[in-house]
């Protein structure tokens, strides 16, 4: 008379051995905790692009288990829905199950990566970008103006992919904006002291991207945390945290960036490890659960996971020390994906936003949506990612703001390629703190 | 038979080819809806983005016998949407266009695939909302609303997706465009809007809707009450009723229920009170704040030990999450369950529930309950693991559950529908007469039996017999009946 509605037993039995390999599959228990009720549907933007159910995260979840119970292979449809998924986990927020989307994907991805054998121009172009955004002194030949053709092609990938798909390289430089050269090549202090009462120290990771071409958040991000009583290191040679290459499943390379990036931070005496990169924030914070199985990394990366904090974390505690200088206007707040959905961090940044007299908050239609930056995303699905950047744009300027801001690089370039940079500024939120403690008109940029 | 390929180039020429699917691994993510127990692979699914492509659709599936089942957002909690070996699932996942809000005359005109409460969004600008509230509303769309007839906690003062929806464009079985209902609440005629609302997707699929628009109530009042047994918050429904008070909605939850959308939502709920009513009122400021009144001294005269009243809009927002989410939620409390939909006099609340519990207790068990008290439909949800081999214990539980409602003067379905998972027990509710009047309404509509077959109405195989690839049937493997 009744069936069960979504249960491991309901499902056909594993007829097959699973398709994925042995190394760390989807979990079981968490394949089974999908009730398949579809709550999740309305909140995912390739289902609300698409309207299909393999791009939506029931659809993705069901094809997870078909495959680990050996009914489906990973090539074919199987990777392109998994693919398509832009990372954004708005689906994490709407499950009422308690379905932890963002684990299964952060398995099932580097089960690609190694078992699926791509085609030669998504490869290329794969390869070509990993070999240019994780590294610093690469991303800033690439920011001067023209530079990418001339430079990058020392770098093989890069070569390999000028060379077969020259159409590819064009949209990846389309989307790194110019950077004037003194902000490409500028550099943090090591070490800045807390004005005013120390209230602890921070370090701050620096990031890449947003290092090379958000030169300027950084800075705003030391000024403002020295004004909040916060002694700032900012250690010389940190590379990058690896977010990028673990949210596209290239999980070994991801793993040896995370040691890296532990083992430059740990011993460094300081409160919190701070980064005003949602993305960033969301991967640091994971390293614990990443390296859990590795003996001689895992309580070292969960220590780690466990003092990283998003800048707006830090700065809502307590009371403001700083006099904040009024900046009026209607600030529309976009939140980050990785800052929302991944690390559930909502009202900190609104709070921070809050405190500068004369700031009227509004929240942008469609909040939970994501912008269609999604890390690499708008590089491999340039349709996808531009329907979605439209539509954000759209929701952005129905509340008519004077001032857009939002926590991550990706999120900043997307909305401002769709926005038109011209119209209203653009920032972090910390750069407009920055502007209301120090006094001074806001930035442009 | 499979669809040779005319017939799929035909659905190719009908639509645009990259809107149908047909490898298999796509199509199996639309083998079942919200009820997975039941799974069928079907040959195509069809992704068409206006009515004429789904007409045109309709018509190839006529000119060669291929059956098809529609689907909205796959929500359906009785298999309503299961696909048919052989057959095509169209999906109305891309018609989800508001295509006009008339705030003069109250009403708004939209596609299928949009949600019910994108309905709302639309008319919120002008004071106006759409009443009915499935508490899937977030996802679940108007087209399969207008197919379940669904309702919601609030379709106790307002009522069912049928009082709201004025008229229907509906692409027939044939492929003909027709539209049923006009634009004043009575027409001339037989009310044929009001046999397709409800039909379950068996008479034909509707492209358009016209539903009616509520102003937004002046003011609501929304109240959770503590009580010391179920019996007392059953008592209490009972009496706001007999009060004359016609309550917006009241909704009850036991303590599985709370514990389960607790952990979920956070809403506020008092973990382990053996039962809790949300109680809401609305209409006029003066009426509400009399009957208000009332409501709270029925509440205490039953033994109320807590009683919470939302104090902003976000705090009956925070009361309404947890209702809505409980059924999902309840895979945070128990690795496997069974959602059951079955209605019982309101006056017999008390009683069923006893015997729920009782029954429940046999079994070894158990049962959480979240329902639509006001109208007394209850969803027992039967808790159980299925690692542990208890299957088929909660199986028969919720069966009996069920059958206990129409025992006790109830109904099979209050609003999942019947769908694939209760075709069987219709007899159990109606007379063969009353099951060949359905029929033969349905023949009218659909002929050639392309459209939804296999659904709400018993056919003649094997009762208790599922749907899909070849599995024997219980009385076969006992030898004793053969298979022709």
């Amino acid at each position: 008379m009744t069936t069960p509605a979504g249960s491991a037993e309901t499902n056909l039995p594993q007829t097959a051995p699973s398709s994925f390999d042995d190394r760390r599959p989807p979990e079981r228990e968490l394949l089974d905790d999908c009730v398949h009720c579809g709550f999740c549907l309305p909140t995912c933007p390739t289902y609300q692009l698409w309207g299909e159910e393999m791009d939506s995260p029931r659809g993705r979840i069901y094809l997870m288990d078909l495959a680990a119970k050996g009914e489906i292979a990973l090539d074919g449809p199987f990777t392109e829905h998994i693919d398509q998924c832009l990372g954004c986990m708005a689906c994490v927020t709407a499950c009422p199950s308690g379905v932890q989307y963002d684990r299964l994907l952060e398995s099932v991805r580097p089960q690609i990566e190694r078992n699926v054998e791509r085609d030669t121009g998504d490869r290329l172009f794969r390869d070509a970008i990993f070999s240019l955004f994780p590294y610093r002194r690469r991303l800033r030949a690439a920011a001067l103006p023209g530079a990418l053709y001339q430079r990058l092609r020392r770098i093989p990938a890069v070569a390999k992919l000028a060379a077969k798909l020259p159409g590819r390289l064009a949209a990846m430089e389309s989307l790194l904006p110019p950077v004037a050269v003194r902000d490409a090549f500028a550099r943090l202090p090591v070490s800045t002291p807390a004005a005013g009462p120390r209230r602890g120290a921070v370090a701050l990771l620096s990031g890449c991207v947003q290092d090379v071409f958000f030169h300027r958040v950084n800075e705003a991000t030391v000024r403002v945390l020295a004004a909040e009583g916060y002694d700032v290191v900012v250690p010389r040679d940190q590379q990058c945290c690896g977010a990028l290459e673990l949210h596209a499943g290239r999980e070994d390379s991801a793993l040896g960036r995370a040691k890296r990036t532990i083992a430059r931070f740990e011993p460094l005496a300081v409160d919190a490890i701070v980064t005003n990169v949602a993305g960033c924030g969301s991967s640091m914070k994971e390293y614990g659960h990443l390296l859990a199985d590795d003996p001689e990394w895992a309580s070292r990366a969960e220590a780690f996971s466990a003092r990283v904090r998003d800048v707006h974390e830090v700065l809502a505690d307590g009371e403001p020390q700083a006099p904040r200088h009024p900046v009026p206007g209607r600030v529309a707040y976009h939140d980050a994906c990785h800052l929302g959905h991944a690390q559930g961090v909502r009202e900190q940044p609104r709070a921070v936003l809050r405190g500068v007299p004369g700031v009227e908050l509004v929240d942008i239609p469609e909040a939970a949506l994501c912008c269609g930056s999604a890390g690499i995303y708008n590089l491999l699905f340039p349709d996808a990612a531009a329907d979605l950047g439209a539509r954000k744009a759209e929701n952005v300027r129905s509340v008519r703001p004077d001032v857009v801001v939002t926590a991550n690089p990706g999120c900043l370039l997307q909305i401002g390629k769709h926005l038109g940079l011209d119209t209203v500024p653009l920032l972090h939120p910390v750069q407009l703190l920055d502007a209301s403690i120090r006094g001074v008109p806001l930035p442009r940029t | 038979m499979t669809l040779d390929g005319v017939v799929r180039r035909a659905f190719e020429e009908a639509l645009d080819p990259r809107d149908v699917i047909c490898d298999e691994v796509r199509c199996r993510a639309y083998e079942c809806d919200g009820l997975t127990g039941y799974r069928v692979v079907p040959e195509l699914v069809l992704l068409p983005r206006d009515a004429a492509q789904v007409a045109a659709a309709v018509r190839v599936c006529a000119e060669h016998a291929v059956p098809f089942v529609a689907r909205g957002a796959g929500t359906g909690l009785s298999g309503g949407a299961l696909p048919v070996a052989d057959g095509v699932v169209i999906s109305l996942a891309r018609l989800k266009r508001v295509l006009e809000v008339d705030p003069v005359d109250r009403l708004a005109v939209v596609e299928p695939g949009v949600t019910n409460l994108e309905i709302t969004a639309a008319a919120a600008p002008h004071g106006l909302y759409y009443a009915p509230d499935p508490s899937s509303q977030q996802v679940c769309t108007i087209g399969g609303n207008v197919a379940e007839n669904s309702g919601g906690a609030h379709c106790l003062k307002y009522g069912f997706t049928t009082n709201h929806v004025l008229s229907c464009e509906v692409v027939l079985p044939d492929g003909s465009l027709v539209t049923l209902g006009g634009d004043s609440g009575e027409q001339a005629g037989p009310d044929l809007r009001g046999v397709f609302l409800g039909s379950e997707g068996t008479l034909g699929i509707t492209t358009k809707i016209t539903v009616r628009l509520l102003r937004t109530p002046e003011s609501v009042r929304t109240l959770l009450a503590d009580f010391p047994s179920v019996t007392a918050a059953g008592d209490v429904v009972s009496d706001v009723v007999a009060a004359g008070i016609v309550p917006a909605a009241v909704e009850m939850m036991d303590t599985l229920a709370i514990e389960a959308a607790e952990q979920a939502v956070h809403a506020g709920y008092t973990l382990g009170t053996p039962a809790a009513l949300v109680v809401e009122l609305d209409g006029p400021e003066a009426e509400c704040d009399v009957q208000f009144e009332q409501v709270k001294e029925i509440c205490e005269r039953h033994g109320c030990t807590r009683l919470h009243i939302a104090g902003s809009a976000e705090e009956r927002a925070a009361i309404w999450r947890g209702r809505k989410a409980a059924f999902a939620a309840v895979g945070r409390i128990s690795p496997d369950y069974f959602v059951q939909d079955g209605v019982v006099p309101r006056t017999r609340l008390a009683e069923v529930l006893g015997r729920i519990a009782e029954m429940g207790d046999e079994a070894g068990l158990r049962v959480a309950n979240v329902f639509h008290a006001g109208d007394g439909n209850l969803h027992p949800l039967v808790l159980y693991s299925a690692a542990a081999g208890e299957t088929e214990r909660a199986e028969h539980l919720s069966g009996a559950i069920a059958e206990l409602c129409v025992e006790l003067g109830g109904s099979l379905s209050g609003e999942h529908g019947i769908g694939t998972d209760k075709a069987c027990s219709m007899p159990k509710m109606f007379g063969e007469e009353d099951l060949e009047t359905m029929r033969r309404v349905r023949s009218a509509f659909d002929p050639a039996g392309i459209c939804n077959p296999g659904k709400v109405l018993p056919t003649p195989r094997l009762c208790g017999e599922r749907p899909g690839r070849y599995r024997p049937h219980a009385l076969e493997e006992a030898g004793v009946i053969e298979r022709l």
